[in-house]
């Protein structure tokens, strides 16, 4: 047994000086390159940074009955998709719960293609019964590259110059140095930047390419940490992260509807009956009814309590821009249970400790508190956090 | 011609528009004084500024680095919504005269195989060390996070500080006490050598014991500066630097901006002549082409020259006072120069990657390279081979220079402000300006060969230089000398170093005041707090 590689990775492996790997999917995936994630993070941040997102599974979804058919199955309505326009959706199961989560590019009227982070084609496949729809998995066939921060466009941009139009979860077919590839105006870092998705033959020199054009711009490439670290800036939830998919649940509390994970606006237009879709009449009666559970909000703890907490015992604050793997329990002032953090990290931007949280919606008003479970010296304290909007941050440079 | 019009009434005027006095200005309007901020010349910064001198190349003309900035400073002021982005610096790098080097950086393990490479035993050496010095930073921290206690005074307040004091000294373990005072009192060289063999590792963290300080890393005192600058914090690890976003200009402006936003008002080019008093009490200042301001608080971020003997008539002052403020070295004996480049330098060991210059590089390579470069500087000439603290910043920051090129700070030492050669005669920094800067080029062309080639533009800043621009007296980057009879409730003289003057309404927030100079904050925002606490009463 071993594990893959993406077709980007002879020149990847080069370029990581840690020797760190995750695996991703089935790949490798590089934990960081530099020694420190945090510089890394620096360059989505104020430079531009590079992540190899091959791993992500890819569905063509072709046919007459393609937009009908992903009509019914995604939650967000994607008949409002024009060509040539990508949209960010999650797709449920008949109670209303979140199955995942992906990102569906419009090629033509009958031409989708899906990217999301496990494997779904029997899932679709079985959706499609009776459509006129092709479901192909072809998640080999391209590598994707995530070209990110302010200044991805002046790199790539003199590469293929159709970018220089191209709007927030736009995308366009062109060439670099010659080859086919796709990119669009999207990312995970909630910055400026762009995805570059490449034929596998193609990736090597599409990538030299970039390197070149990248490197009087201070191009350097990132790995998961960092990653990690600019979309909990961006308020983007990740699937393992923040929710576990319904499917694998085996109670109610490893469940979880869209309006629960903060991602209600994906569902403008569901009282529309021209389109039903898998669970929605289950978010219909949440919706009405009012039986979510939880609110989405960020969290964003009090700098002077933490300091004191941990000077208080003799120890230095630590500020960790690693998030944390582990759930932080939240509670309210009277110390019942209020909810629980699914990401906490000190951000290097913010200048903070921030966190996702998931709230109960009575307690779950911006601009209030909630208290954040900390162990110090083997014994639970709490910190004061301010409850928040998401996301954290929100360049204008990402829109314009 | 004097004009006076109630838009010229203040309930604050802070004089100088470098950072205290931003961060004491910020602190002031926040509280809601009416506070007008007057700065000489016609940008805000003092010695933090960022300058295009080059066309698409920005120079940090001054200070350089970000690590001491309190966090409270941060935060209370909101700075994060201003523009506040200090950049992470990566690597410390220090080539070696034999063409090896040392480079570390944010890996404990891969620092720990690199100090291993130069010396087996000092690579567990690293770890104790850092760990002693982190308690001496603890344990020093409370200290140099709150005003300092008059010991001097008589008052309840005065007796109860001191009493905090004392319990506080006494609070730490008897090594963490002993280590502080070695630090405080000793050299750095005698510190280091309880742990550390290697040359170039000694050379590294020596170097941050002479910054800006006239003393060699072998002179009582430098474990003192190395100390204080160990004081930085950036994002909670001690000790470590950042790069602020378009360079400490680009800080400056982000406490400007959050000044502003506080409602102060910032006034370019309108250089004070002088504070107006009268019964003993500060009434407001004149600028220097008669324009009239009043307000009942007057707050000076000069340095203790400037805002003792110039900005007031020192007949006004206890002949005491005067005397130690006479007494109170400047004595700058750091200079920065300024390269615009076409390329990165070359080190042909690492001629291949870039990692080495992501943060500070260090020529200085050894304690020996250090003391030889202080010893001309003790009979008043400059180093033949000068340490240099430099970084090229558009490796951090590349909007610093256009695609491709970059910019290059050096700090220079020794160059000691008063000059005089070795004939006994003075020297002039007008005369040796270029000489100088042809010396710290030709000591970096021997690390990185080809550097002369790169060179597109470069700036000589010297002490003379320093003082000029910035008013910093003798060009002392500290607005006074780090030494222990002017540090603490010293600074910058016994009984003066709560930000108070003898004159009613008159205050002081400048580097020259406790905890002392670097981009920090901690004198503005302190002078803040015993004004408030003074207008309350």
């Amino acid at each position: 047994m071993r594990m893959k590689t993406t077709p980007f990775h002879p020149r990847l492996v080069e370029l990581n000086d840690t020797g760190l790997w995750s695996h991703w999917s089935g790949y490798l995936s590089a934990v960081r390159y530099d020694f420190s994630s945090k510089f890394e993070y620096f360059g989505i941040r104020n430079a531009a940074a590079f992540f190899d997102a091959s791993p992500l599974y890819k569905f063509w979804i072709r046919g007459a009955d393609a937009e009908r058919y992903l009509a019914g199955v995604m939650a967000r309505d994607v008949r409002t998709v024009r060509p040539g326009r990508a949209q960010y959706t999650v797709w449920c199961n008949d109670e209303g719960y979140v199955l995942e989560d992906g990102v569906l590019f419009r090629h033509a009227a009958d031409e989708f293609m899906l990217t999301a982070a496990e494997p779904n084609l029997s899932f679709l496949q079985s959706l499609a019964i009776g459509k006129q729809v092709e479901i192909v998995d072809v998640s080999e066939d391209y590598a994707t590259l995530a070209v990110q921060g302010p200044r991805s466009r002046a790199i790539l941009e003199p590469l293929a110059p159709e970018i220089a139009e191209l709007s927030y979860f736009g995308f366009i077919p062109a060439k670099v140095a010659g080859h086919p590839v796709t990119i669009s105006r999207t990312g995970f870092t909630g910055d400026l930047g762009f995805e570059v998705m490449v034929g596998a033959d193609d990736a090597l020199p599409v990538l030299d390419a970039i390197l070149e054009a990248g490197q009087p711009h201070g191009l350097r490439p990132f790995g998961e940490e960092a990653l990690n670290m600019a979309r909990i800036e961006a308020g983007l939830p990740l699937i393992g992260t923040e929710f576990t998919s319904a499917r694998y649940a085996y109670n109610a509390a490893e469940r979880f509807t869209p309006t629960e994970l903060g991602l209600g606006w994906l569902l403008r237009g569901i009282d529309d009956d021209t389109r039903p879709f898998v669970g929605r009449d289950a978010i219909r009666r949440e919706l009405a009814d009012k039986t979510s559970r939880w609110t989405t909000r960020g969290i964003v703890l009090d700098w002077r309590a933490y300091a004191d907490l941990y000077e208080a015992h003799g120890l230095l604050p630590e500020m960790n821009e690693i998030p944390a793997d582990w759930e932080t329990m939240l509670y309210d002032d009277a110390g019942e249970r209020a909810g629980y953090a699914t990401s906490l990290m000190y951000s290097p931007m913010m200048q903070r400790y921030i966190g996702i949280a998931r709230i109960k919606p009575e307690l779950a008003a911006v601009g209030g508190t909630v208290q954040v479970e900390q162990t110090v010296d083997h014994e639970y304290y709490t910190v004061p956090a301010e409850i928040t909007t998401l996301p954290f941050f929100n360049p204008e440079r990402k829109l314009s | 011609m004097a004009k006076k019009s109630s838009s010229n009434n203040y309930d604050a005027i802070v004089v100088g528009g470098g950072h205290n006095g931003l961060t004491n200005a910020a602190y002031l309007a926040k509280s809601g004084l009416r506070t007008l901020v007057l700065e000489r010349r016609p940008i805000v910064g003092g010695a933090a500024i960022t300058e295009e001198l080059h066309p698409g190349f920005s120079f940090t003309t001054f200070s350089y680095g970000l690590s001491l900035i309190r966090p409270d400073v941060v935060q209370e002021l909101n700075l994060v919504k201003h523009g506040f982005m200090p950049l992470l610096m990566n690597s410390t790098f220090a080539p070696m005269e034999n063409g090896d080097y040392l480079l570390v950086g944010g890996d404990r393990e891969h620092n720990i195989s690199e100090y291993r490479r130069h010396s087996k035993a000092d690579a567990d050496a690293m770890d104790r060390f850092e760990f002693d010095l982190s308690r001496v930073q603890q344990y020093v921290k409370p200290m140099f996070d709150a005003m300092a206690p008059n010991v001097f005074g008589g008052t309840e307040e005065d007796a109860e500080q001191v009493a905090w004091l004392l319990k506080h000294l006494g609070s730490a373990p008897p090594k963490v006490v002993h280590d502080t005072v070695r630090l405080l009192f000793g050299s750095i060289s005698d510190f280091l050598d309880d742990y550390f063999e290697s040359d170039v590792i000694k050379g590294h963290l020596a170097s941050s014991g002479i910054i800006g300080t006239k003393v060699g890393p072998m002179s009582p005192g430098s474990g003192l500066v190395f100390l204080f600058m160990a004081m930085g914090e950036h994002d909670g690890s001690m000790g470590a630097w950042s790069f602020h976003k378009g360079g400490n200009g680009g800080f400056t402006q982000v406490l400007s901006r959050a000044a502003q936003a506080y409602g102060a008002e910032v006034r370019l080019e309108a250089p004070v002549s002088h504070v107006v008093t009268a019964n003993g009490k500060a009434t407001g200042v004149v600028l220097e082409d008669g324009t009239e301001f009043t307000a009942p608080v007057v707050v000076s971020s000069l340095d203790p020259r400037r805002t003792f003997t110039q900005l007031v008539d020192p007949a006004e002052l206890p002949t005491e006072l005067v005397e130690t403020i006479r007494r109170f070295r400047f004595q700058g004996t750091a200079s920065k120069v300024n390269f615009a480049l076409d390329g990165p330098p070359v080190f042909p060991a690492l001629a291949d990657r870039t990692d080495q210059w992501q943060g500070f590089v260090n020529i200085g390579p050894s304690i020996e390279y250090l003391e030889r470069a202080f010893d001309p500087a003790k009979y008043g000439w400059y180093s033949e081979r000068p340490y240099l603290d430099c970084c090229v910043q558009s490796f951090i920051d590349p909007d610093m220079a256009p695609a491709g090129k970059h910019v290059m700070s050096c700090f220079t030492m020794y160059t000691p402000y008063e000059l005089k050669k070795p004939d006994g005669t003075p020297g002039d920094w007008d005369v040796e300006r270029d000489n100088l800067g042809d010396t710290v080029q030709r000591t970096l062309a021997e690390f990185f060969p080809g550097f002369d080639d790169l060179v597109v533009h470069r700036e000589v800043v010297t002490p003379l230089d320093i003082e000029r621009v910035t008013g910093l007296s003798e060009g002392n980057i500290y607005a006074g000398e780090f030494l222990a009879p002017q540090m603490y409730f010293f600074r910058p003289a016994p009984g003066y170093s709560d930000y108070r003057t003898p004159i009613d309404g008159y205050y002081q927030c400048g580097s020259g005041t406790h905890p002392g100079g670097c981009v920090i904050g901690a004198p503005g925002r302190f002078a803040s707090q015993q004004v408030l606490k003074d207008l309350k009463r």
